[in-house]
């Protein structure tokens, strides 16, 4: 008896295997929006710092249809990730209160909770209410 | 009474290059799982079909195996779940010894390497046993469930990708461990656990705790692992004075 295992060649076909995976890879694709966005502000700074044309000129390029989708398309990505994220902080951070574990809707209902709490004031200080 | 197909991956390292797919039609009782229709194909149709199974109750955890593309114990992979075709193969990521038996020294070596027993932190008690309550025990009692059959690497992408990464079962035991009140041994294991190949290879895809057939969670003990060395490295770099 000889051995000769077969290693079995690993081609991404795992991402359709299962809907987790598509769900995992939608979750690490949103950085690419999240990172693009954060690009679009560090731009928006430089405008800033250059005087009164330059920022109208910004502002002008953020009301532009592209523009506008772009920033759906970021804010739906970045819900996405934070709300699927926010579910999984059960798991990362188990407290234990005596014998019994919290809840995990405890856990993340707080997370949720400050997400919502530092939106509002955040929005605040922004003057929309 | 119903007809079912299975298509078996089969590999024979003597004579083949590479492994094909058997198809097989067994007549199978409603309430059978995969496993009853594997060992039926062996006991009439095909006595050379080789895979791994012991305790037929999901305790033993050596028949564990892709059917339809996930990883499930054949024990607990009811036939009724499955309508068509039903395709089995072996363990995703680990190399095929014959048919669905997989070679799984990976998963043994890695598993001693995090020293998955207890590292007393005191003497043992003089004439008597380490004393634990219950909030105690019930801290670590979820992951001391692990029956080591692998499915949690075979859902993993990233121990598909990067195979020396020490994967979900070894960090969920090593993690078990560390939270046990009588052990010591945690700073002995950070090295495998704290390590790039260790919990930091890990992504968080989550489908480890999803095909875990005992409910470890090990995705779960893998975050913890990373929070606990992420504190530890701020101890070590800004309190060095809190660490002995
Ligand atoms: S953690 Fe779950 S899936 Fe992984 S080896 Fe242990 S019992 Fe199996």
């Amino acid at each position: 008896m000889s051995r000769r295992p077969y290693a079995r060649p690993i081609t991404s076909e795992w991402i359709f295997r299962h809907p987790r995976y598509i769900r995992y890879m939608v979750r690490e694709f949103s950085c690419l929006f999240i990172g693009g966005w954060t690009l679009l502000m560090v731009w928006g700074f430089k405008a800033l710092s250059e005087g009164p044309a330059a920022w109208a000129a910004f502002l002008e390029l953020l009301q532009t249809p592209a523009s506008i989708v772009f920033h759906l398309l970021t804010l739906a990505f970045a819900a996405y990730h934070s709300v699927t994220w926010f579910n999984l902080t059960p798991k990362a951070l188990p407290v234990q209160l005596g014998e019994e574990f919290l809840p995990d809707r405890v856990i993340s209902g707080a997370h949720f909770a400050a997400w919502a709490a530092v939106s509002a004031g955040l929005l605040y200080f922004a003057g929309a209410f | 009474m119903r007809q079912v197909e299975l298509e078996v991956l089969r590999y024979n390292p003597e004579t083949d290059r590479e492994p094909h797919f058997q198809r097989y039609a067994v007549d199978c009782q409603e309430e059978w799982v995969v496993l009853d229709a594997l060992n039926h194909v062996k006991e009439t149709l095909d006595p050379t079909l080789s895979y791994r199974w012991s305790c037929h109750m999901a305790v033993c955890g050596s028949c564990g195996m892709m059917v339809n593309g996930e990883p499930k114990l054949a024990c607990k992979a009811f036939l009724r779940d499955y309508p068509g075709v039903i395709r089995v193969e072996p363990l995703r990521h680990f190399p095929v010894e014959r048919d669905l038996v997989t070679v799984i020294d990976d998963f043994v070596a890695k598993l001693a390497r995090v020293k998955p027993y207890l590292i007393p932190k005191d003497k043992a008690p003089e004439a008597a046993e380490f004393r634990q309550t219950p909030a105690q025990l019930k801290r670590y009692k979820q992951f001391t469930l692990c029956i080591n059959c692998m499915l949690c690497y075979a859902a993993c992408p990233e121990y598909g990708l990067i195979p020396k990464y020490l994967g979900p079962a070894a960090i969920a035991l090593a993690h078990r461990w560390n939270r046990d009140s009588r052990d010591g041994g945690r700073d002995a294991r950070q090295e495998e656990l704290a390590a790039t190949e260790g919990a930091w290879e890990c992504s968080f895809v989550g489908a480890c705790s999803e095909v875990c057939p005992e409910h470890v969670d090990p995705a779960g003990a893998i975050q913890q692992v990373k929070i606990e060395s992420t504190v530890d490295w701020y101890q070590a770099h800004l309190m060095p004075w809190t660490k002995k």
